[in-house]
């Protein structure tokens, strides 16, 4: 991919100027860490999840415009949602980073979050993407903070560890 | 600017250019703008031709056969050893010890002369600008035997502290571990009088010279280093090949790093007698291969001339930082006086990465992240940079593109 505009769209350029639901959650039910030692991209989730569905949802760190702005629009798209929903676009969103769904052609529940598909074509920046949701996804399975993942790590070489 | 002009001729930059066939390459769709030399160099067909022809020619295990090809490899390896020696000015062949690279040199120090020779309570000195690999072996050498590492701070240029350096020495400092250039900065140090006051204070020093061997000829009778650690694919040589440069008698009383085959005189069961130095040190088959084709990077470097690599790659830097340094909204991290051809810097606004992803799209290549000094980045107080570094074979309009690169990028992110 040579014209980066086709990544760096203007939605994901303004969520990673202003990113949504930014910060952390006093009284949070749900929490986990996200770390990339490669970028240093470094994201912290809290969540409230009351009867099977996502309440509030925030998330605050350090990180690249792409795993940023990822983060910004995951907590928007699954926010209100059944965890069993969230749990289908993290499915989905890590299949599309990845290059093994394709959004346009496949069905899927997506929406805005296909301005990612792009980074399917820069290896080096994948697990900046999925950084987040693979947090949420450590989140929602770790109602009492524990380390998480090893040999299920979607994203080898990042560690993710509930806190 | 007559000066300038005198250097860039000293370098035929079109004919160097052509003898990296790599250069020709074109990346998204742009030729490619090479700006990662400090992670690792790019090959001339000089080097390549060589491997080719050691691989069809002349290959076979060294040391150990009466055959004619056994014979041959074992002088091509060994008339390497010795165009190693030559360019660094060792006084001996023997104190020249193939490696893997900087790291396994390094470890190697640690375990053959670190374990035998430092103990509890004892200090180690080690700078602020170093890479992992000479910080990671002598924490571990810490933990184990009980001893204790002491950090040179630097200034916020990047330059040590040399008054805080001549202060860290008592009588417990045992060794003092140093990079003569720094990969993250690009400052040079003042390795020779800091080799002089550890001296004076008795204490043995390696340098790595990871970043420094492409870019300046090497005397080690002057740096009077007893330790120099380099790799082979920093200099237009292959990975998989560096060198331990040791003073003999140091590398006589240390302990091997590994056991194996080609370090022996004699084994039984009871008794390994270990072989002499180089030998020693030279477990199993080495990278045969490897090692002729950095003899033949040294030759290559050579016909160029390290004098006229490091003035041009300074006009090269001089330039970049002059155009870099005028952008607003851009920090130059690392502005020591005396600076290597790396060109460390900082966005306002954008992660590195992002100024990476960018850059590759118009074919440029440059290092993005922590350059494993990650104490450096902790110094100030930033999680990555984005590094330019250059090597002979770029051009002031490969800087050009740079600079136009960065002003895309922060149009993108204004
Ligand atoms: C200053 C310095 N030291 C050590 C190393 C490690 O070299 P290698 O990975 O070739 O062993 C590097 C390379 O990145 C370096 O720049």
């Amino acid at each position: 991919m040579s014209d980066m505009r086709q990544l760096y769209q203007e939605v994901i350029l303004d969520h990673n100027r202003k990113p949504r639901n930014f910060g952390s959650l006093s009284g949070a039910n749900r929490h986990a860490e996200g770390h990339n030692p490669l970028c240093g991209d470094h994201i912290k989730l809290s969540m409230n999840v009351l009867d099977d569905k996502i309440e509030t949802i925030a998330f605050e760190g350090e990180g690249c415009a792409i795993c940023k702005a990822s983060a910004s629009m995951m907590t928007g798209a699954v926010k209100g949602k059944a965890v069993q929903e969230a749990e289908t676009l993290v499915e989905e969103f890590r299949n599309m980073a990845t290059g093994t769904l394709d959004p346009d052609s496949q069905t899927n529940h997506l929406g805005k979050l296909k301005v990612f598909a792009g980074v399917k074509d820069l290896p080096s920046r994948v697990k900046c993407a999925i950084l987040p949701w693979h947090t949420l996804h450590a989140a929602l399975h770790s109602e009492i903070s524990v380390s998480t993942e090893g040999a299920a790590d979607p994203i080898p070489g990042a560690e993710i560890g509930g806190q | 600017m007559k000066v300038e002009r005198m250097n860039i001729e000293r370098i035929n930059i079109d004919q160097v250019r052509s003898d990296f066939p790599i250069l020709g390459l074109q990346v998204s769709g742009k030729p490619l703008v090479y700006l990662d030399n400090a992670a690792s160099s790019q090959m001339p067909q000089a080097v390549i031709d060589r491997i080719v022809r050691y691989q069809s020619a002349e290959h076979s295990n060294i040391h150990r056969a009466v055959h004619y090809l056994s014979e041959l490899a074992t002088k091509e390896f060994e008339a390497a050893r010795v165009k190693v020696q030559h360019f660094l000015k060792a006084k001996e062949s023997r104190e020249i010890i193939f490696t893997r690279g900087t790291t396994e040199a390094i470890n190697l120090v640690m375990h053959g002369y670190g374990r035998a020779f430092i103990g509890k309570g004892d200090e180690i000195i080690l700078s602020g600008l170093e890479h992992h690999a000479n910080i990671v072996p002598w924490q571990m050498l810490a933990e184990e035997k009980g001893a204790v590492l002491r950090v040179i701070p630097m200034n916020d240029a990047g330059e040590l502290l040399i008054e805080e350096f001549e202060a860290l020495f008592n009588a417990k400092t045992k060794f003092l571990a140093l990079s003569h250039v720094s990969n993250a900065l690009g400052t040079i140090n003042p390795v020779k009088q800091m080799v002089a006051l550890a001296h004076m204070h008795g204490v043995p020093v390696l340098l790595d010279g990871a970043q420094a061997a492409p870019h300046q000829a090497l005397d080690m009778q002057e740096l009077d280093c007893d330790f120099y650690a380099f790799s082979g694919h920093k200099m237009c040589g292959p990975t998989g090949i560096g060198v331990l440069y040791g003073k003999a008698h140091l590398l006589e009383k240390m302990q091997p790093f590994m056991g194996g085959g080609d370090m022996i005189l004699s084994v039984t069961f009871e008794k390994t007698k270990y072989n002499v130095i180089p030998a020693k040190f030279e477990a199993g088959t080495p990278p045969i291969m490897a090692a002729i084709a950095l003899g033949a990077a040294i030759d290559y470097l050579n016909g160029i001339g390290l004098a006229n690599i490091e003035a041009y790659e300074g006009e090269l830097l001089a330039y970049a930082t002059e155009q870099v340094s005028a952008m607003p909204g851009v920090r130059i991290i690392g502005t020591a006086k005396k600076k290597a051809a790396v060109l460390s810097f900082e966005i306002k606004g954008v992660h590195p990465h992002d100024v990476g992803t960018i850059l590759n799209g118009d074919g440029i290549a440059i290092r993005t992240g922590h350059h494993c000094a990650q104490p450096v980045m902790q110094r100030f107080h930033v999680p990555a940079t984005a590094r330019a570094s250059f090597a002979f074979y770029n051009t002031k309009q490969e800087i050009d593109k740079l600079v136009v690169g960065i002003r895309k990028v922060q149009e993108m992110f204004s």
